[in-house]
């Protein structure tokens, strides 16, 4: 397997979509690659990230700003 | 942050099917509780798409009302929380076009770049390299970080990898084909490892490592 066609597979090894016998085929690959080795574990890093940090914060007072509006304006029919 | 931890199998009926069917019988405090539910997520979304603090306020308050007034169109078939992003996307991008007048938004195109495609930087990150920032600073290394993507690779990015929606319902959301949407995933993950790592490699030479510089405006 070249690093392109691993760079290809690398979504599906991520979402973990890709058939036994090609997990054991990218799993080689990455035995004897440094480069697809760190492609890999730093783009699992780059989505743990953005998944697990709040970037766009809504301030409370916002939220109960728009939760009074929105249920006032339903209160009297949309 | 994966927002739909639970999907109820296909003969169980999903929590949000019950509420809506209170809202359809007049009952308001049922669509209270969807709101509370979705808005930290719809606000979010909002956010990756207008990049605008002020129209994803507006997108989610109007996102709600739009989904309140035609609740009766939701059809059962698809997830509550699906149908809602629908119509966030839809706000988001409306009020992306109309601040950017003139200029061509969508997430249809198809965006003619190179970079990312194939990494470039391949050095290794740092051990949990986050820590090396205060959680401010590292807020506004992800945002900018971002925010630099063309906006059909970030929206893209957000509903998969941010929201948890799956391949399929993020092509059904956002009209793509699911080739589509696959390959915009591979190349915004792409794009943003590749920004991150000026943030996150790992020293070369060096075993303890202080912040590094930023590089950004605060």
């Amino acid at each position: 397997m070249t690093c392109t066609e691993f760079l290809s597979l690398l979504d599906d090894l991520i979402d973990d979509a890709v058939t036994t016998e090609m997990r054991a085929d990218l799993q080689e690959h990455l035995r004897g690659c440094e480069h697809c080795e760190v492609t890999l574990s730093t783009t699992r890093k780059t989505i743990q990230i953005y998944r697990s940090h709040e970037i766009y914060e809504m301030p409370a007072g916002l939220r109960e700003r728009l939760h009074t509006a929105i249920m006032t304006r339903c209160k009297k029919g949309c | 942050m994966a927002t739909i931890q639970s999907i109820a199998g296909e003969n169980e009926q999903h929590p949000d099917v019950a509420l809506v069917e209170r809202v359809r019988q007049g009952d308001v405090t049922a669509f209270d509780t969807l709101v509370r539910k979705y808005e930290r997520q719809v606000f979010r979304i909002a956010q990756h798409i207008t990049q605008n603090r002020e129209d994803a306020e507006d997108v989610m308050q109007d996102a709600f009302l739009k989904a309140y007034e035609k609740l009766d169109q939701f059809q059962g078939n698809s997830k509550f929380y699906t149908w809602l992003v629908r119509i966030a996307v839809n706000e988001s991008l409306m009020r992306l076009r109309r601040r950017r007048t003139g200029r061509m938004v969508s997430i249809d195109e198809d965006v003619e770049t190179e970079e990312g495609s194939v990494p470039r930087d391949l050095a290794d990150w740092a051990p949990d390299p986050e820590q090396n920032y205060t959680q401010s600073e590292l807020a506004e290394i992800l945002r900018k970080t971002i925010q630099g993507l063309p906006p059909g690779f970030r929206v893209v990015f957000a509903l998969r990898d941010v929201e948890g929606l799956s391949t399929e319902e993020t092509a059904e959301t956002l009209g793509l084909s699911i080739p589509a949407v696959k390959s915009r995933l591979l190349r915004a993950r792409l794009q943003l490892r590749e920004r991150l790592s000026r943030y996150f490699k790992r020293k070369s030479g060096s075993a303890a490592m202080g912040p590094a510089p930023m590089g950004i405006d605060k």
